[in-house]
Formats: C-alpha cells, structure tokens, sequence
C-alpha cells in the first residue's frame, strides 16, 4: 500500500532521494536548503548510509563525487550561492563522468540576496554555470509530490549517464507542505550504473559502448584500477593533448545526452490544442500560471499552459509541437529573462514571446499573470 | 631505477612522466610505492588522491584507484571516498601551494577530523607547475615569479599548522633522506587517522633557477645541509634555527578516528 505523508518540499526531496538509493550526502548548510541536510543527517545512517557536514560548499560537492567514485548513490545539496562555490567541482564531474544529484533551492541573487526569499536566478547558473562544453540535465520540480518523484528521476537519470543531474526547486516549494503519495519501494523503477563486464586487466575506464555513448564504471574498491581526472583524457582516463581524441571524448559526452533526450524530457500541458495564448512556467510559478489559465479559460479565452519539467535539455521540439495554434507564449519567471530567451530559440520567430518578470522575492499571484494574458488575448 | 617490488604499481604505458629531469617528486613517488609494498597494500584496494601542480601528476603515474582532482580540494575528495569505503587505503599527494593556500581549509578540517587518510606533501616552496609562483612555504627574501624583489610574508609551518589542527601522526624530511621519507610515510599509513608527512623537495627549475641554485645536487645537498633533526634542534637558539629544516616525528598520538566513530554511530542508531 502507498503511504500518505504531509512532508515539507525538501523534506520530500531527501526521501525522495533516499528511495532512490542514495547512501551518502556531503553538505554545507545554507538556507533554503538546510533541511534536505538536516534530514540525510537523521535518516541515513538507518539506512547504513554516510553523511557528511563538510568545512564548505566546495568541499561537500568533493566529498560527493569522492563518495560515488567508490559505487555510492551520492548527493549535495544548497542554494544560489553554494551552488556557484560548487561549479568548478561540478565541472570535475561533468569531466570525470561522475554521476551525483547536485539540488539548488533558488533563493534571490546575486550574492547574499534574499536568503529566504524566492528566484529563479540560477536557471542559466545550471545549464551554463561551470566553465567548458557540458550536457546538463536538470529537473524542475512544481510541487511536494514532485520533489520526492524527480529526486527517484534525477538519480535514475546521473547514473544512467553517468554525469550530474542538478534539480532546481526554489524557497516556496522547499518550505511548502504538500500531501505526499509515497509508493511502495519495491513499485519504484531504479537505475544502477553499467558496471564493468570485463576483467580488470582488460577494462579500459572510458571506452564506450557505441550503443549508447556511456562506458561502464568500475567503483574504486571492486578490484579494478583506474585513473580519474579534470584533465580531458583518452579511453584509458589518461590527459591527452592529441585533437582526435580531445575531441572524441567532448562529442561523445555531448552526445550520450543528446542522442536519448526524448527519454530525458518531461514536460505537462494543459488546455493546450487550441490555445492561442501559451502560458509557459516552471516550478513554484508553474502553478499560478496554471491557475491563472484554468481563470482566463473560464472566462472563454483560448489560453493553454506548457511547464517544462526538465529544465535542461530544453523541450525545443515539444514547445514547437504546441505553436500550430498558438500566437503568443507568456513566459512569467522570477528573474530578469532567463528561460525567456530558450523560449525564444526554440520558437523561431513563430510567435511572440511576451517576458513576464518578477524579481521582489515575491511569487506571481494568479491575478497578475491572469492580467498579461489579458493583456495579449 | 625503481625497485623491482613496486613495479606493479607504475603504469609504465603512461610515461615518460611531465617532471623536469632531476625533479625530486620521483624520489618522493618511489618511497611511497615502497611504503605501499612493504605495509601489504593492494593497489586495487588503495586510492591515490591529489589535487592540481606537479606533485599532483603523481596518482597518473600509479597504478591503484588514482583519482587526480582539482587544485587544492584532493582531502576533500579523499574524505568522501575513505567514509563511502572505509576498506580503501588512502595517500593524498599534494604540492605546498595545493595543501596549504587554496586547500588550507580542507587540510586543517580533515587534520580536525582526524580522518584515516595519509597527506603526503611535497614541498618545494614554489608553485612549479604555473611558472614559478611564490607559494606560502616560499621562504622571506626568496625570489619568485610573483615575487620578483623577494618574497616578505612570513610562511606556513606546515607540521606545526597540523598539529594545531589535530593530525595524529605528522613527520617532516627530505628529499637528500629517501630511506626516512619512506619509513615515515609507512608509519603515516599504519596510523589509524590523520597522518601528515612533509618531504622538503626542490624546483630547480622555478626556485633554483630564480635563487641561484640551478643544478639538482646542489638542491638536495642544500636540503641535506640545512636538515636538523628534531632533537638537536630542540637545543638550538631560534636564530640558529632560523633557515634550517626541522626533521623528524612531530605527533604520534591515539585520538579517535572519523570514519571510525561514524561506523559506531550507525550501530548506535541501528541498535
């Protein structure tokens, strides 16, 4: 039987994570984050699983990636400004191939900001945030439920493919107590990493398999020996300087993403067939925008509604599916224009994108967004 | 050469190694393999971390689990893989820049800590790698590409800033004593916790070139001169002591261990 809990967002996000296996976090605290620590810190060693409060932001990612290289489903968690500390480890392992779940509950920014207020500032700081070429897979959770289901996902995705998976919640939905439907354990799908089929004197750590770009990982410890470095590498994980094989290894990381991104992207439509007007949100804003659509509906406007749950890859082709009808996308975000500009991209000049901004720490009500279609109808 | 017991441990396909003709990193590299060897050390089962410069090229060279970071943050990689897999040995290799400028932090927290992790530092008083750089071990009056009128902060103590910060075993030599390196680095393994073992080495290159001590004898006469060990030091004047080397065993002490006291703390919550 599922289980009904009445669980906090970040709550939710830790359990979540939990269930997916995840047997090992090393965090800093930092708000609106801190209870997904405070709750790793209770719950794992239960679960003969490790936590960790490390000396810093940068330390914790470290401890992370350390803790997945020896086979641990491993997670870190923070918020705007622990998120950048942890970019250059990030970058490790993107690098690496290292999979961890890094969460960011978005807070206003730049700097200190609005600790306990919330943005959605660090959209572009995820995608695009550590320095170099990187396939980012991120997930964007709209509500409780959400934080524990794209926690399972986000795990299922890092290990499928063998890199980070971050998940942007933000401070309403890391603090918001919501109505959880837990499954039972045993109904939940998890994902394990490839682990070498060969024997150790023939594994060779960064050959991939043509069929799906991602090579098998060898936990340190399983009686393999390997060398894992930031330095771009060959297929033995050794530095290289040579350009075949530099830009072997950046294509095909690129690629092990690209090429299944249909399994990657989840996205929720709603009223959208003949909509004319296209809300589009994501995370805590997607559900005012929701709101202000099922409004703008019964007063008889043709408006639909589009949430990208994955955030990265973008959901170019699934938008674009959505605009036969559509003349305007309505795009309310809490920051100066961030997701407004992928929006723009994927729509090719089809239709008018209309930037919808709030940056007071404050979230949309629906009359506001309600008002900008309006405004466009 | 290398002797032949630790020839199982070098991936030979991987060199020639980046180090300067004469460097002193491969002395250091051969008494660690040594050390592993003669504690009965799988390589397998061993995970060599560093984090960026020349000394932490050496993980690449090893073959065992060899994880090689980023600058400064090896201890705190190393920290999530010895509590994820508390069986795995762990040598940390760093440079004195690595360890104590950008990784300060990580080095006095995982010496509070006293997690069971052995930090090997090579310390040649200079940032190598970059060009040259003055590092926090550049000795006063020293010249450095960025200190090019000789360098005026004072510098790091690096045994005494582990102590202070609760390592329980921490060792100082050099280059010009490999048999000591060794039998300190062999210690630091067997100890159940923090061990810190400083090797006084050199950057002809870099430093000997800048302050006229190009050739890598002179190098390590120089460092086998200024060596004084630690019992005769204890009866010199602090004038006198002023530019030598302290050597020897500063900390051997029994305190409780992290990864230790997390595995007691599962049982005491799982009853």
């Amino acid at each position: 039987m599922p289980k009904t809990e009445f669980w906090q967002g970040n709550v939710a996000l830790a359990q979540g994570a939990l269930a997916a296996g995840c047997r090992f976090f090393g965090g800093y605290p930092i708000t609106p984050s801190s209870e997904i620590a405070e709750t790793m810190s209770k719950e794992l060693p239960k679960r003969d699983g490790r936590f960790i409060q490390m000396e810093d932001e940068i330390a914790s990612i470290a401890a992370t990636i350390g803790a997945s290289l020896t086979g641990k489903k491993s997670l870190t968690a923070t918020s705007g400004p622990g998120f950048s500390l942890k970019q250059e480890n990030l970058g490790l392992a993107y690098q690496a191939e290292v999979p961890i779940v890094v969460v960011d509950v978005m807070r206003g920014g730049p700097s200190t900001g609005l600790p306990t207020k919330i943005s959605q500032q660090d959209v572009m700081q995820a995608r695009w945030g550590t320095h170099g070429d990187h396939a980012t897979i991120a997930l964007c959770p709209s509500s409780v439920q959400e934080c524990y289901e794209l926690a399972i996902d986000a795990f299922n995705l890092a290990e499928r493919f063998r890199q980070p998976v971050i998940i942007l919640s933000d401070e309403v939905l890391g603090h918001m107590r919501e109505r959880v439907i837990v499954p039972e354990s045993d109904s939940i799908a998890l994902v394990d990493r490839k682990k070498p089929e060969v024997s150790p004197s023939d594994f060779v750590p960064y050959k991939a398999d043509p069929k799906d770009d991602i090579p098998a990982m060898a936990g340190f410890g399983d009686g393999y020996r390997w060398h894992v470095t930031g330095l771009t590498h060959n297929e033995w994980g050794f530095p290289t300087n040579k350009a075949p094989e530099i830009e072997q290894k950046m294509l095909r990381v690129m690629r092990k993403v690209e090429r299944f991104r249909d399994d990657i992207i989840k996205y929720d439509t709603e009223s959208i067939e003949d909509a004319e007007v296209i809300v589009l949100g994501y995370g805590s804003v997607a559900r005012t925008g929701l709101s202000a659509v099922r409004e703008a509906r019964a007063a008889g406007h043709k408006v639909g509604y589009f949430r990208p749950v994955t955030l990265w890859p973008f959901p170019d082709k699934e938008l674009q599916a959505q605009l036969d009808t559509a003349k305007t996308v309505i795009v309310p975000e809490l920051n100066c224009g961030q997701m407004v500009h992928e929006v723009e991209r994927a729509s090719c000049g089809r239709v008018e994108v209309v930037q919808q901004t709030l940056v007071n720490g404050e979230l949309f009500k629906p009359s506001e967004i309600l008002e900008k279609i309006k405004e466009v109808v | 050469m290398p002797r032949p017991e630790v020839m199982d441990w070098l991936r030979t396909r991987f060199f020639p190694h980046i180090w300067c003709p004469g460097c002193g990193h491969g002395i250091i590299m051969h008494a660690i393999l040594r050390s592993l060897v003669d504690t009965g050390k799988k390589p397998e089962e061993t995970v060599i971390a560093s984090g960026i410069g020349c000394s932490s090229r050496m993980p690449g060279y090893i073959d065992a689990c060899t994880v090689h970071t980023t600058h400064g943050r090896s201890l705190a990689f190393a920290t999530g893989i010895k509590l994820a897999n508390p069986e795995l040995t762990i040598v940390d290799v760093m440079g004195d820049g690595d360890c104590s400028a950008i990784g300060g932090n990580h080095f006095i927290h995982a010496a509070r800590r006293n997690i069971d992790i052995t930090a090997v530092i090579m310390n040649n008083n200079i940032y190598g790698m970059t060009g040259g750089q003055s590092s926090p071990t550049t000795p006063i009056g020293a010249k450095a590409s960025t200190a090019p009128y000789g360098a005026i902060e004072p510098n790091f103590n690096l045994c005494e800033l582990a102590a202070g910060a609760g390592a329980s075993y921490v060792a100082r030599s050099t280059v010009a004593q490999p048999n000591i390196c060794e039998k300190y680095i062999k210690k630091g393994i067997e100890n159940k916790g923090f061990s810190v073992v400083e090797i006084m080495t050199f950057c002809h290159t870099q430093f000997g070139r800048r302050n006229k001590i190009p050739k890598p004898v002179d190098n390590i006469n120089r460092l086998r001169d200024k060596s004084v060990p630690k019992a005769k030091a204890e009866k010199m004047a602090a004038e006198e002591l002023q530019d030598k080397i302290v050597t020897g065993e500063f900390v051997e002490k029994d305190t409780p261990e992290f990864v230790a006291e997390y595995e007691q703390l599962i049982e005491r919550v799982r009853g």
